[in-house]
């Protein structure tokens, strides 16, 4: 018991840092990626490559002046920071992201809290954290902060469901909401990776994770151009910051259920040594490594992403949550559940690569007329109002 | 109830998203390996695609002559035609009967760096020059004297020729 208790503190405390030093990171990446993809520089001034940039900006944060608006609601404008910030981190709490680790006191689990319930954990919080958003909008008294903070509420309640209805494709196959059972399952070959079976599902996730982490092209709650910064209007110094770590560590807890749900987590593709136990720390380190890469390969996407796309129009954006993305993920389930039970029960097979082959074959007949569809853009392309 | 957008009929060969998308994803990653453009400025100051123009106006220098005295004859034409008013000459004269500058001075804040003075100048002495880096830690030191003046070594502005637009 109090082994299990100094592990999970010592989780923590690790986990924590691991996400605060990457977001700083992150920031800096973010700048330096941009400026190469405009053929320019990024800052690179402090420190070698500008690698403690991060640090300048966050003394710089430090020592603002914090502004507080007369008309705000000084309790929710102080908490909304911190209501944005924790439960991006809080969902980190569940991802499995190495092989357990051997000690002297027996095996840890290298996931700060192995939940059976990890998948509705993860649900769970990854929609609260629009409550800080929103609240900061409500509790700055200012119209656009609240139009930035109306515009997040809207967002989140239309990809959310389009979010948790592709990943129900996910526990199909898993048959079980535990996450450490998710990426045993896909850690077969490198074909039963979720990718490769539910390649839909995983566009769908992708593109629903890009609208709850608030991300260009969806990036409408903080729209520069219209609203000024959206909800964080009237933030300054040290709570202006909290959000942006907020949107960097949600983007890699995005980043991190990608790689968990359809990534097959900390598989190392091509080999089964990683998978079996005796563990050893050289599996630990191995799959850790495989695990941060593919999560920075993510991250990559989010900031190429935010480079090339322009934003959405408001009307845009709701058209593709509801006319598109959810009719496709209901369809999607039901398409995919006839299929996984047609093959188990119909064929007998088990979950192996010859059935995630199978499932990727349906998958690409089926990618070809919905890639059509919204290539030609009818549905996107907006709405006229009758005369 | 929708918001009135205008939406432009377009023929559905000429609508692209999911193309165009990954067509624009391919470019901003071409970009990323590009040379960059940036000149690194107080290390790198000037590169073979940029250097600074021969015609660049820029802060003042009097040119001197052998014995290493200013040319300035204290004519008076450049504070006259100066458009800032901020060229300030007090004549003075030697026993030979040489006219000479006794002040001197330039407030190059007011300066608008037109080149007038050096396009008026009959001995040509007073010049603008190709140089941008200013600064310093006071405000006073903006005032150019007649030493100040005659002991800047950078190069003299080119100025414009109608005659010769090119520089030929």
């Amino acid at each position: 018991m109090s082994v299990f208790l100094v592990a999970s503190a010592i989780k923590i405390i690790v986990v924590f840092t691991v996400i605060m030093v990457g977001v700083a990171l992150l920031t800096l990446a973010e700048r330096r990626i941009c400026a190469w993809m405009q053929d320019r520089l990024g800052p690179n001034r402090v420190g070698p490559q500008g690698l403690l940039q991060p640090a300048a900006d966050g003394l710089k944060n430090l020592v603002k002046e914090e502004t507080l608006p007369a008309q705000a609601d000084r309790v929710l404008f102080m908490l909304a920071p911190t209501m944005s910030f924790v439960p991006a981190l809080l969902t980190f709490a569940v991802i499995p992201f190495a092989t357990p680790l051997p000690t002297r006191w027996g095996d840890v689990d290298m996931v700060v809290a192995d939940l059976p319930v990890g998948f509705l954990y993860i649900l769970a919080f990854g929609s609260l954290g629009v409550y800080g958003i929103v609240l900061a909008g409500w509790s700055s008294n200012n119209k656009y902060s609240l139009l930035g903070g109306l515009r997040a509420t809207a967002q989140m309640i239309s990809y959310e469901i389009a979010m948790g209805l592709s990943t129900v494709a996910v526990l199909l196959i898993a048959g079980n909401v535990t996450l450490t059972d998710v990426i045993a399952k896909q850690s077969q070959s490198l074909f039963t990776w979720n990718v490769f079976p539910l390649s839909l599902a995983y566009f769908i996730f992708l593109v629903a994770a890009f609208a709850e982490t608030n991300r260009l092209p969806f990036d409408l709650p903080e729209a520069e151009g219209e609203l000024i910064a959206g909800y964080h209007t009237e933030y300054s110094a040290m709570k202006f910051s909290m959000f942006y770590i907020a949107e960097y560590s949600n983007m890699v807890t995005a980043s991190a259920l990608m790689t968990t749900l359809f990534f097959g987590g900390w598989d190392i593709p091509f080999t089964t040594w990683d998978n079996t136990p005796p563990w050893t720390i050289l599996k630990t380190l191995a799959t850790l490594t495989m695990f941060s890469a593919k999560v920075v390969l993510f991250l990559f996407l989010y900031i190429w992403v935010r480079w090339t796309l322009p934003r959405f129009r408001y009307d845009q954006l709701m058209a593709l949550g509801w006319k598109v993305m959810l009719p496709l993920a209901l369809t999607y389930v039901t398409v995919i559940a006839t299929a996984i039970w047609f093959l188990h029960d119909g064929l007998g097979w088990t979950y192996d690569t010859r059935f995630a082959l199978a499932l990727f074959a349906l998958n690409l007949v089926l990618a070809v007329p919905l890639f059509f569809v919204l290539d030609r853009g009818r549905i996107v392309a907006g709405s006229v109002v009758e005369a | 109830m929708a918001i009135g957008v205008k939406v432009m009929k377009r023929p559905g060969t000429k609508v692209s998203y999911v193309r165009a998308t990954l067509q624009g994803m391919a470019l901003t990653l071409q970009h990323l390996f590009r040379p960059k453009v940036t000149m690194q400025y107080p290390e790198e100051k000037s590169s073979q695609d940029w250097t600074l123009s021969p015609r660049w106006r820029g802060t003042h220098r009097m040119l001197t002559d052998e014995q290493g005295r200013a040319k300035c004859v204290a004519c008076g034409l450049c504070p006259q035609i100066c458009p800032a008013n901020c060229i300030k000459l007090v004549p003075g004269e030697d026993e030979a009967g040489n006219r000479y500058p006794l002040i001197y001075e330039i407030d190059e804040f007011r300066c608008v760096f037109c080149g007038y003075c050096q396009e008026v100048c009959p001995e040509e002495a007073i010049h603008v020059g190709v140089h941008y880096e200013n600064s310093e830690f006071s405000r006073d030191r903006f005032v150019y004297d007649l030493e100040r003046l005659c002991a800047q070594t950078h190069p003299v502005s080119t100025l414009w020729d109608p005659s010769d637009p090119k520089g030929e």
